[in-house]
């Protein structure tokens, strides 16, 4: 009962945000004329100076940020639905389909109602935005000049969405197969309300201090992947252990699903890293060309490590070695180039090779479907690497790395790994101590051991 | 009458099936099991975490014949299941005291 009441109050509250959010919403379609003309009528005298025109929108530009959403979409759902989804046990092949897609749905609404504006609205203290616009309130159809002069600013804020809703659905690799559903949706608002969308002003906000400090990460190698990784590292030691891990086989349900997922994610990946050029043109092209290079390395690299090492090449390990090449160019993409790219992929495969299979076993955390091995590791690897390789020849907006010159881009790059480690680690452990006093996060035993099909939905992946 | 378990190789089930068929038996029952013998099992390693697979697939063929086709059928099941190699199978045969056709009341050899 406790539970179902919780659930009541999240629904309400997400109500009154959405009437909290209508109020100025109402206003924003009459003021999308206004701002011209309170300017003019506050200065009478110098009418004939006309306030400068809005920046015009490209329909090229706009094509591509409103694909590259799409993209970013399709690596949710149904990339990730389907790579984890066939990474669990049968029984709870529907439970964890379902997280990535609720995750979805969830944020699409969150990051309207105040999510956007926490990230990228006015900057408050260079910690968070502010909530001018909550409700999406002064985000209109112009271009803003500061995130994408060429498209309209709604365009930019739906690609950005993409990118909040990816990030928690990432975590939940960590901890699949046991987490109480009602607990889960507290968990996912909670974090990207106080871990997302501070992190993501930090990096990516006008006025974020990371930004300012000069760190490079084109398209989320901090926000998205250290962020999620490092939180499933969290997650995993704050739930502990599946029941039976280590003694049961918990071996994947379907892999021809979760190599379908991969593909999926590789496939979306292209809007995630080419679209955060903002726009279409030479550096899409460059991040499209170094993000195809890097996976292919890195699954290579994770094919051969483990042929090495274990004496098989497995497909859930070149299927694993490609999300972690796409994971490791994430920051790099825009400002790498083809070479870079490889040794890259390479690193990012050997690297979360070692980390899901030796360090995980080492250590004894039961990271599901390895979210931290993955993202967190190749997240890291990813960001330093930017500060290794990066090059003006490829992004004059950008600047060189270690060996183009510049080993002072180390700095920027470093703190920004430590500050983005150290909100994820320390933010989402108090998230999960405050959800778990108020409502359980964990499943019981025997809810556990049914599955969480039937347990958290009376429903059954597989009726045949 | 007989009745005839014999434990096979899945993909070994088509000529089994037709070699029981030429010597006039009209009947079968199928079906898919796991479990195991002397082959034991076998290693499966996901991310690293390896697993002994114990139990491996099998296909279990049922057959109930009559006394005299007993040898026959039994002949004809290892000519074709055999392999040479460890995890061929195994055949077990009982004493079957009564078989009856439901559709017509049949019962005894002449319900096989």
């Amino acid at each position: 009962m406790r539970n179902h009441r919780m659930l009541f109050g999240l629904t309400g509250v997400l109500l009154l945000l959405a009437v909290f959010a209508l109020i100025p919403g109402l206003g924003s379609a009459q003021e999308t004329v206004p701002p011209s003309t309170a300017g003019a009528a506050g200065a009478p005298s110098e009418a004939p100076q006309a306030p400068p025109p809005p920046p015009k929108v490209d329909t090229g530009d706009t094509a591509w940020v409103l694909t590259s959403s799409a993209l970013v979409l399709a690596m949710t759902a149904p990339g990730l639905v389907l790579f984890y989804g066939g990474m669990v046990r049968r029984k709870n092949a529907l439970g964890t389909m379902m997280h990535s897609f609720i995750i979805l749905c969830l944020i699409s609404v969150q990051w309207v109602l105040y999510g956007y504006s926490m990230a990228f609205g006015p900057d408050k203290g260079h910690i968070v935005g502010g909530l001018e616009w909550v409700g999406l309130h002064g985000v209109g159809l112009d271009p803003n000049t500061d995130y994408g002069a060429t498209v309209p600013h709604q365009a930019f804020m739906i690609f950005q969405l993409m990118f909040a809703v990816i990030t928690p659905a990432l975590i939940v690799g960590a901890f699949a197969e046991r987490i109480k559903f009602s607990a889960f949706l507290v968990f996912t608002l909670l974090w990207a309300t106080f871990i997302y969308d501070p992190l993501a002003h930090w990096v990516w906000g006008v006025g974020g201090w990371l930004r300012n400090l000069g760190a490079l990460d084109f398209a989320g190698g901090t926000v998205v992947h250290i962020s999620s990784g490092v939180s499933g590292l969290a997650c995993a030691l704050y739930l502990g252990k599946r029941l039976g891990y280590g003694r049961e086989v918990m071996a994947p349900h379907n892999i021809p699903l979760t190599l379908t997922g991969a593909s999926l994610l590789w496939f979306g990946w292209f809007g995630f890293n080419a679209g955060s050029a903002v726009a279409s043109g030479a550096l899409a092209t460059s991040a499209f060309v170094v993000t195809n290079t890097a996976t292919a390395a890195a699954a290579l690299a994770w094919m051969f490590a483990e042929w090495g090492y274990r004496g098989k090449p497995t497909v859930l390990g070149a299927a694993s070695g490609a999300v972690a090449g796409l994971v490791a160019i994430t920051p790099a993409s825009g400002f790498v180039g083809p070479m870079s790219s490889i040794i890259i992929g390479i690193g990012a495969g050997v690297f979360c090779y070692f980390a899901a299979v030796v360090l995980k076993g080492k250590l004894g955390y039961d990271d599901s479907l390895d979210a931290f091995g993955v993202h967190g590791i190749g997240g890291t690897w990813g960001a330093i690497a930017t500060g290794l390789f990066a090059s003006k020849a490829i992004n004059p907006g950008g600047n060189d790395g270690l060996f183009f010159g510049n080993p002072a881009q180390m700095i920027p790059q470093l703190v920004a790994v430590a500050a983005s480690w150290i909100l994820a680690l320390v933010g989402t452990f108090i998230i999960l101590k405050v959800v778990d006093i108020i409502m359980g996060l964990r499943v019981t035993e025997d809810e556990e051991r049914v599955g969480l099909d039937l347990s958290q939905h009376n429903e059954n992946g597989y009726v045949l | 009458m007989k009745k005839i378990e014999a434990i096979i190789k899945p993909f070994k089930l088509d000529e089994v099936k037709e070699a029981l068929s030429e010597i006039g038996i009209q009947g079968m029952t199928v079906s898919e099991v796991k479990g195991f013998g002397r082959q034991k099992g076998h290693k499966e390693t996901y991310r690293g975490a390896e697993y002994a697979i114990e139990f491996v697939p099998k296909i279990k063929i049922e057959v109930v014949v009559s006394n005299a086709l007993a040898d026959r059928a039994i002949q004809a099941i290892v000519s074709k299941a055999k392999t040479g190699t460890i995890g061929d199978g195994k055949i077990f045969v009982t004493d079957l005291s009564q078989a009856v056709r439901i559709r017509t009341g049949e019962s005894g050899d002449s319900a096989l």
